[in-house]
């Protein structure tokens, strides 16, 4: 059961990381402040869901597990939020 | 080389790449999202020393509420640097400046590598009367018994720093509401934040809090989360801060330090002197003096956020 | 080589950097990151001699890092009003009264 879990946290943390990864490249290569927004905001939302997903079977009790769905949730709002204020900055100065 | 040592290494270069594009970075935006991005990872080597509380105030304070300070600050200069000519130094001078700041920090790693064994400490001594303060966090019971003192000067430190701001107010706001005279943009986007996340911001501020007697956490930690809230709200204009002639204003800056002085003096007339907290009563009263500052160290640092009153009352 | 070596290193070179900032850089903005800086190398200083105390079952001796989160709040307090009487000094200049 716990090889199970550990195996299930790998997975999902490296998958986590890989979308990271993937996000940062896109900020560092996309051509457009949106499209650059849009692999940010998606990506890392993503790979932050995915390792805390991958976490939650090491948190040790229930609490501890809903506080790490909690941070990201929470990360997850403030992105999206961040992320829709600077696109509608760029939108209006590119007008 | 073990992975621990890796991370430690990777940790140590991104806080030193951080630092370094703070200072060499061209505009001042640019240093001050490299001066947050340091606080953030430096945050992180604070776990790393087995500081979880300092790892909690670094982010909170050193990235969190310094990084609204000084982008509301760059966005508010603008194009102005205030930098003079005549300030600019000679490259004679940079790099003699450079090669003695080196010449420091070489001495300095010298030292720091060479301390002598074994290193004093006084966690043998703090473990020893942690039972006694009732408390299960040694930092907390340093910061609110042994070390009181130090934390009720800092406590007044604050207080002093929001009469400092206030009284850099052109004469004619003075008494006036603090803060920009412009509503402040009313996105929807962040509206919406705004409503959301303080209820739950709330809850996180005094869970640190209350959780600081016996995890890491503690006063400033959840005073600052509770103050980035109240910041949140105002940003999106939802909340107005009271003018700064308003007692009710001033009594709630103050009185976190005044609880703690009078506290302390209980402690003069009924434990071993000022700031002794008497023995049967030593958890609920340090329970109490968090609280209070708690709520003025929030209040204080919403007023040095928000910054002086611009216009007339 | 273990944390207390790295992250004593990162704290000297933090204090050189810090300070070659607040003394070169004419932007009083940019003097103030960098005072920052050198503050945080200084308060790294001691994170690194409270590691060194590690012992009684605690990962470092609780009091040098009590002294870091004082530190880093009046530090804190400190930059705000730095900041507000560059925000000031600004506004004269824009309004021509400085001179």
């Amino acid at each position: 059961m716990s090889l199970l879990a550990d195996a299930f946290t790998v997975l999902a943390v490296l998958a986590g990381l890989f979308f990271l990864a993937a996000g940062t490249l896109g900020l560092l290569r996309f051509p457009d402040t949106l499209s650059r927004l849009h692999a940010l905001t998606k990506a890392d939302g993503l790979g932050l869901g995915l390792i805390v997903l991958g976490l939650m079977p090491q948190a040790g009790s229930l609490l501890g597990a809903l506080k790490l769905l909690l941070v990201w949730a929470l990360a997850m709002l403030a992105g999206a939020t961040v992320g829709q204020m600077i696109a509608r900055i760029a939108r209006r100065e590119s007008q | 080389m073990s992975a621990t040592l890796l991370i430690d290494l990777a940790l140590a270069f991104s806080v030193l790449a951080a630092a370094l594009w703070t200072v060499a970075a061209r505009r001042a935006f640019e240093a001050v999202v490299g001066f947050v991005a340091f606080g953030l990872v430096l945050s992180l080597a604070w776990v790393r020393l087995g500081t979880v509380d300092v790892a909690l105030t670094e982010a909170a304070v050193g990235a969190g509420a310094s990084g609204v300070l000084l982008l509301g600050a760059t966005a508010r200069l603008g194009a102005q640097t205030l930098a003079e000519v005549r300030d600019q130094p000679a490259m004679a001078l940079r790099i003699a400046t450079g090669f003695f700041c080196a010449l420091l920090a070489v001495a300095l790693g010298w030292t720091l590598l060479n301390l002598g064994d074994p290193a004093p400490s006084l966690a043998p001594l703090a473990a020893a009367n942690l039972a006694a303060t009732e408390l299960g966090n040694p930092v907390s019971g340093v910061l609110l018994a042994w070390r009181a003192l130090d934390t009720l000067l800092e406590a007044v430190v604050l207080v002093l720093a929001v009469i400092g701001v206030w009284s850099v107010a052109p004469d004619g706001a003075w008494g006036g509401i603090p803060g920009d005279i412009q509503p402040p943009r009313r996105d929807p986007a962040l509206r919406l934040a705004a409503q959301i996340i303080p209820p739950i911001g709330v809850v996180i501020g005094v869970h640190l809090v209350w959780t600081g007697a016996e995890a890491p956490g503690g006063a400033f930690q959840g005073g600052t989360v509770l103050a980035a809230m109240w910041v949140l709200a105002w940003m999106a204009g939802l909340v107005r801060p009271p003018a700064v002639s308003s007692r009710r204003l001033r009594v709630w800056v103050i009185l976190g330090p005044i609880v703690f002085i009078a506290i302390g003096l209980l402690g003069s007339f009924l434990a071993d002197g000022f700031l002794a907290y008497p023995a049967a009563f030593t958890k609920p009263l340090i329970l109490l003096v968090e609280a209070a500052l708690t709520f003025s160290i929030a209040v204080a640092l919403v007023l040095l956020l928000v910054g002086p009153p611009k216009a007339a009352p | 080589m273990n944390e207390v070596t790295i992250f004593g290193l990162l704290a000297a070179a933090l204090v050189g950097l810090g300070l070659y900032g607040v003394l070169t850089h004419a932007a009083p903005l940019r003097r103030i990151l960098s005072f920052n800086l050198l503050g945080g190398g200084v308060f790294l200083v001691f994170g690194v001699v409270a590691r060194r105390g590690a012992g009684a079952g605690f990962d470092g001796d609780p009091v040098p890092q009590a002294i870091i989160i004082t530190g880093i709040v009046v530090a804190f307090a400190a930059t705000t009003l730095a900041i507000a009487l560059l925000l000031r000094i600004a506004e004269l200049r824009q309004d021509g009264t400085d001179d």
